[in-house]
């Protein structure tokens, strides 16, 4: 068998498995266990958006019925419905489906550019770091919503194209960060090590540097997806995200803000699940910092 | 102190000038594109061709680029498509309006923001730095548009306290004010809180502020005397940081509130595919943040000299 342990040596668990283990430690933080409740809630709504909701998502009924108003066919609509008779509840739990699947991608995106600049700016440093770190400097002058504005009104608005902004406007910000870490770590003994080996800069930037600035990086990437869904919903709010008639939580807002004077109500549901999920994503880095700062 | 500034402002010019290739390169280097944007959807290649050629749109690109950037500098930004009247007519009113919605915000925030924070700080891991560090977190987790509905639906529709626009119809009002400011200060505050109170805990380890409560000094006295006056340098760059911030945050809140600023402006100017207008925007924009950016990089090397000459 392959898992023969020899007696006397301990088996070098895997870096996964202890990332895992670490991120475990998060029970010990009360903080962090609200955040990460929140944010399963989520992605267990999202996942059983199907099963959950009342009505399909575009399904049109009963125009601004008041929460908890019945419908035609007997079915209630416990948070009400928009000015085309689309039920908010279902409406807000469909949401959570693009908004679960852009922030994550725009993220990783974000990192996969992100984390090679850091890396090689860092570890090589010099000209290589100079010219990326006035890039980053350049892109993160603007203001973000400004350079999302142009972005957007030079590429269109769809789900692809705020990936595409999000990663823009992201990655110098994760490459400051990266470029941080490693400036630190280059200087430790296993990179010289690694290095007197004679391996490759990739590899020892990859392999030896990258997993030991891991705990940082995670909770960055938590405050990090809180804001993009933040984004997300900012541009939807404001009409430059993703395509009607799917349901988005901002464009659900901006819609419902409309008929504020017919029914206040109605535009504060799809609120709370923004703020909702952004608070998770902020907790959870709490919790996810409080925790790595105790070891 | 000089040679810094110098090459802190160089620095400044430069980015200035590659943030200028980069909204060039977005927004003109597509001359057909600019064409239908500013005669229209409805126009004939003939038609566009003729304009393109009169305004020297087959120029090579690098021509046109330092004409363009060479009338930025003076102040001649073109004319908006939307609006009919040049750029620059429109755009400096807006900018004030802004000025005032910011500013207010700006100050409030950053009041708030220092005072819990000094709080926060003073006894790291104490109920109070739970509460103010909780509160921080979760004022900013709102997001500006959502926070806006909240406030709205309250104040305006429960309470009838305060009007739901802000769009100043019947000359200045200050009433109208209030709630956008009140969405840019819940957003802002909590930064600056987190930042003083980082700041003011680390400070409140050393020495000297041991050495100052063990030789009997009043409480408060060590905390305003020595405490503070070190705790509040690194905040300064954060509060001058913000104004980058808050040119985001107005876009959201002047659209929401109908208020008529400078983030309104360029929004109004990206649906209208307003071309010259976005461009004006996106470099005063720029230009604001790199400035204020330089100004607290400068100012920090002021007030914090062990920075200065290294």
């Amino acid at each position: 068998m392959t898992d023969q342990v020899v007696a006397g040596v301990p088996r070098r668990e895997s870096s996964l498995l202890r990332t895992v283990r670490g991120l475990a430690l998060i029970r010990e933080s009360a903080v962090g266990m609200i955040g990460l409740s929140l944010v399963l809630f989520w992605v267990l709504v999202a996942i059983f958006a199907p099963l959950l909701a009342p009505f399909p998502p575009n399904q049109t009924g009963l125009p601004l019925s008041p929460p908890g108003a019945v419908g035609l066919e007997g079915n209630v609509y416990w948070l009400g419905t928009d000015q085309l008779g689309r039920d908010t509840l279902s409406r807000i739990i469909y949401g959570s489906r693009q908004v679960l699947l852009y922030a994550p991608l725009a993220t990783l995106c974000a990192y996969l550019v992100g984390i090679p600049m850091g890396l090689a700016a860092g570890y090589r440093r010099g000209l290589t770091d100079d010219i990326l770190s006035f890039i980053s400097n350049v892109i993160l002058s603007f203001p973000v919503l400004v350079l999302y504005i142009i972005i957007i009104a030079t590429i269109g608005a769809s789900g692809s194209n705020i990936v595409i902004a999000v990663t823009f406007a992201s990655a110098p910000g994760i490459m400051r960060i990266v470029r941080g870490l490693v400036l630190d770590l280059r200087n430790r003994e296993y990179v010289f090590a690694a290095e007197t080996r004679g391996e490759s800069p990739w590899r020892i930037m990859l392999v030896e540097i990258l997993p030991n600035a891991r705990g940082p990086l995670i909770v960055d990437a938590c405050l990090r997806l809180g804001y993009v869904v933040i984004t997300i919903g900012t541009l939807g709010f404001l009409g430059l995200g993703l395509p009607p008639p799917d349901p988005d939580w901002g464009g659900m807002v901006s819609e419902l803000r409309s008929f504020a004077i017919i029914n206040p109500l109605l535009a504060v549901f799809p609120c709370i699940a923004i703020s909702s999920l952004v608070l998770g994503f902020n907790l959870l880095a709490d919790g996810l910092r409080e925790v790595s700062l105790r070891d | 102190m000089l040679i810094f500034m110098f090459r802190r402002f160089g620095t400044m010019v430069l980015t200035m000038v590659v943030v200028s290739i980069l909204v060039f390169l977005l927004l003109e280097i597509n001359v057909e594109s600019v064409a239908i944007k500013v005669l229209g959807p409805y126009t004939s290649v003939e038609q566009r061709n003729l304009w393109l050629e009169r305004n020297g749109y087959f120029d090579p690109a690098i021509l046109r680029y330092l004409r363009w950037l060479g009338n930025f500098v003076i102040g001649d930004f073109g004319s908006s498509v939307r609006f009919k009247v040049p750029v620059s007519d429109v755009l400096w009113p807006r900018l004030a309006n802004t000025g005032i919605l910011g500013g207010i915000a700006l100050f409030l925030a950053s009041l708030i923001g220092l005072t819990l924070g000094v709080i926060a700080g003073m006894r790291e891991g104490g109920p109070r730095d739970r509460g103010v560090s909780v509160s921080a977190i979760l004022t900013t987790s709102v997001p500006e548009f959502a926070s806006a509905t909240f406030l709205l639906s309250f104040f305006v529709f429960h309470l009838g306290w305060l009007p739901g626009t802000s769009g100043m119809a019947d000359g200045f009002d200050l009433r109208q004010l209030v709630l956008p400011v009140m969405v840019l200060v819940i957003y802002d505050w909590g930064y600056i809180a987190r930042m003083t109170r980082a700041s003011m805990a680390e400070v409140m380890t050393t020495h000297y502020i041991r050495t100052a409560v063990l030789k009997g000094l009043p409480y408060g006295q060590v905390i305003r005397r020595h405490a503070m006056r070190n705790a509040l340098i690194a905040p300064f760059t954060v509060i001058m940081l913000q104004i980058n911030w808050l040119l985001s945050g107005v876009i959201v809140v002047e659209v929401a509130f109908g208020y008529k600023g400078f983030g309104a402006l360029l929004y109004e100017a990206s649906l209208n595919q307003d071309i010259y207008l976005i461009e004006a925007c996106a470099m005063v924009a720029v230009f604001v943040a790199v400035m204020t950016q330089t100004l607290a990089d400068v100012g920090y090397t002021y007030l914090n000299p062990r920075i200065r000459f290294s």
